[in-house]
């Protein structure tokens, strides 16, 4: 086999796929992040938190009701988004008017509250959560073993991500949404209930941070604080991104989730910071981030 | 007053500590073209979004086709059967030509359809991909009157059309509405150009520190020009 710099190809492909991963999870969190701060003007602070029930519910789930990985996948996500529709409609919805500051707070509250909570009751060392048996297993590739279940999460969330775009971007229902984070005023003066709109959105946002977390479950052990290690970078990336971009948010999660593994194959000791490194430069240079609209 | 489509009685509305509208009383009858002229700051606006629901901060009574709508939200009022087309017109950036056209949902049976609309507006037809911001003053204009008669609404909030719009495309605009007022649609007006006004509308209210202080119908106006020029101090 080729050597690149001295690089075995099977640390190179094995720590490109590894990024890959981490851009997954980048790229579905940021997407509610700016699905949320588009039409809301929230910076959801608790949506490291609500990826972390996501892992929960699932955990949860398969322990005290015996569903499995597949029915978690929908159900998870289901409840951690009605507990965000309950947020908003107890909560957020009284803190529009006010500065992003207000919000900022309460979600950061909120999101310690949650943690806190999680870690009452079960300790942080971890739950553990079996990979699916149907995607066990992996494959040789030839330059690199692929495993079943991490081409999932890669394909899974692309998906999503894809998906979440096309409807934004392509359909009706996503041009209410984008007119509404223009101007509300006006769409509801068309006859659209935006302040039910805006409830979904949140609940939608909140929905697929939940189920990322149900996907992370089986890579990552389930653990209360599975969130706040993940956000602080996710909040890097929408950054970079730009603030509301719906396919900048994608594209700048999975770039930078391999930008940290090609980081850690060819200088370990920067792979932890080249995300902030990268978000200092492009605010000196596109405050508005890489997507962004200024 | 049986025939009236929209009644407005004893309107106040607030933007915050200020108060706006002092009582303002008129009425709209289908298939009329209705102006509300005024200074700058008159309060013609505000009634527009009073009307619409816009404007929160409000009381009196504001009647439908006979049922009041003064407690209701902007979104169950458009329901009902009332289009806005506002000032600053509000074209959506993140919209396309066609897109914008097609946004406002259609709340009764009975509007145009896209294919009529396009009719009416060639122009719009030609440009249906671009940005919606991206087109001049007046088809801007153009798309937000033609977006709002896909909807079935039956009254036309126009507020504005002509400003800032070259004579040429002030005429024009003139013609749509003497059409939309053919085809059944019943229009208020807000407008302080009182020639274009003269031109398209059948009575007009004089607006004046949030009251209707007078009334005058077409007639009137050509014949009491110097009455209107003082009120409108032009």
């Amino acid at each position: 086999m080729f050597e690149l710099i001295g690089i075995p190809p099977q640390a190179l492909f094995g720590q490109l796929l590894l990024g890959l991963i981490n851009g997954a999870f980048y790229a579905l969190l940021s997407l509610g992040l700016a699905l949320i701060f588009g039409l809301l003007n929230i910076i959801n602070f608790s949506h490291g938190a609500q990826y972390m029930m996501g892992a929960f519910v699932a955990w949860l789930l398969l322990r005290y009701a015996e569903l499995p990985y597949w029915g978690a996948l929908i159900l998870a996500p289901l409840v951690v988004g009605a507990l965000g529709v309950v947020i908003e409609r107890l909560m957020l919805r009284r803190l529009y008017e006010l500065d992003h500051l207000y919000g900022l707070l309460l979600t950061f509250g909120l999101a310690l509250v949650i943690e806190g909570g999680f870690r009452h009751i079960y300790g942080i060392s971890g739950q553990p959560y079996a990979i699916p048996p149907s995607l066990q297993g992996g494959t040789n590739l030839g330059f690199m073993f692929l495993p079943t279940y991490r081409a999932w999460v890669v394909v899974a969330s692309l998906a999503l991500c894809l998906g979440t775009w096309a409807v934004i971007e392509k359909t009706r229902l996503g041009a209410y949404l984008r007119a509404a984070t223009e101007n509300p005023t006006l769409v509801r003066a068309f006859g659209i209930n935006v302040p039910v709109m805006i409830t979904l959105t949140y609940g939608g946002g909140v929905a697929l941070a939940g189920l990322a977390g149900v996907m992370a479950a089986p890579i990552y052990s389930v653990n209360p604080v599975m969130g706040s290690n993940l956000i602080i970078i996710v909040f890097a990336v929408v950054v970079i991104g730009g603030m509301g971009s719906i396919l900048g948010s994608v594209i700048t999660g999975y770039g930078l989730g391999l930008v940290e593994g090609l980081t850690k194959v060819f200088w370990p000791e920067a792979s932890s910071t080249v995300i902030f490194v990268i978000m200092a430069v492009v605010l000196l240079i596109k405050p508005a981030g890489l997507f962004g609209r200024a | 007053m049986t025939d009236a489509l929209l009644e407005v009685r004893g309107l106040e509305a607030w933007y915050g500590e200020s108060h706006i509208l002092h009582g303002m009383d008129f009425d709209v009858r289908r298939g009329e073209v209705v102006t509300l002229l005024g200074r700058n700051g008159a309060g013609k606006t505000t009634t527009m979004k009073s009307v619409m629901g816009v404007v929160r901060q409000r009381r009196g009574a504001i009647r439908f086709n006979g049922a009041e709508t003064i407690g209701l939200s902007s979104n169950r009022i458009a329901r009902m059967g009332i289009a806005w087309c506002p000032e600053e017109r509000g074209i959506f950036a993140s919209l396309n030509v066609r897109e914008n056209l097609e946004l406002p949902p259609v709340v009764r049976k009975g509007g145009m359809t896209t294919a009529q609309v396009l009719d009416l507006f060639p122009r719009l037809a030609e440009r249906a991909t671009s940005q919606g911001t991206k087109l001049s003053g007046g088809e801007q204009q153009m798309l937000a009157i033609a977006r709002i008669l896909r909807t079935g609404a039956e009254l036309l909030l126009l507020d504005e059309p002509t400003e800032g719009l070259a004579p040429v495309i002030v005429r024009q605009i003139g013609a749509i509405i003497r059409d939309l007022q053919a085809k059944g649609f019943t229009i208020l007006l807000v407008e302080q150009n009182f020639r274009f006004a003269a031109t398209v509308a059948t009575r007009h209210y004089v607006v004046e520190h949030g009251r209707v202080i007078d009334c005058l119908a077409r007639e009137d106006l050509e014949a009491g020009g110097e009455k209107l020029k003082s009120y409108l101090g032009v």
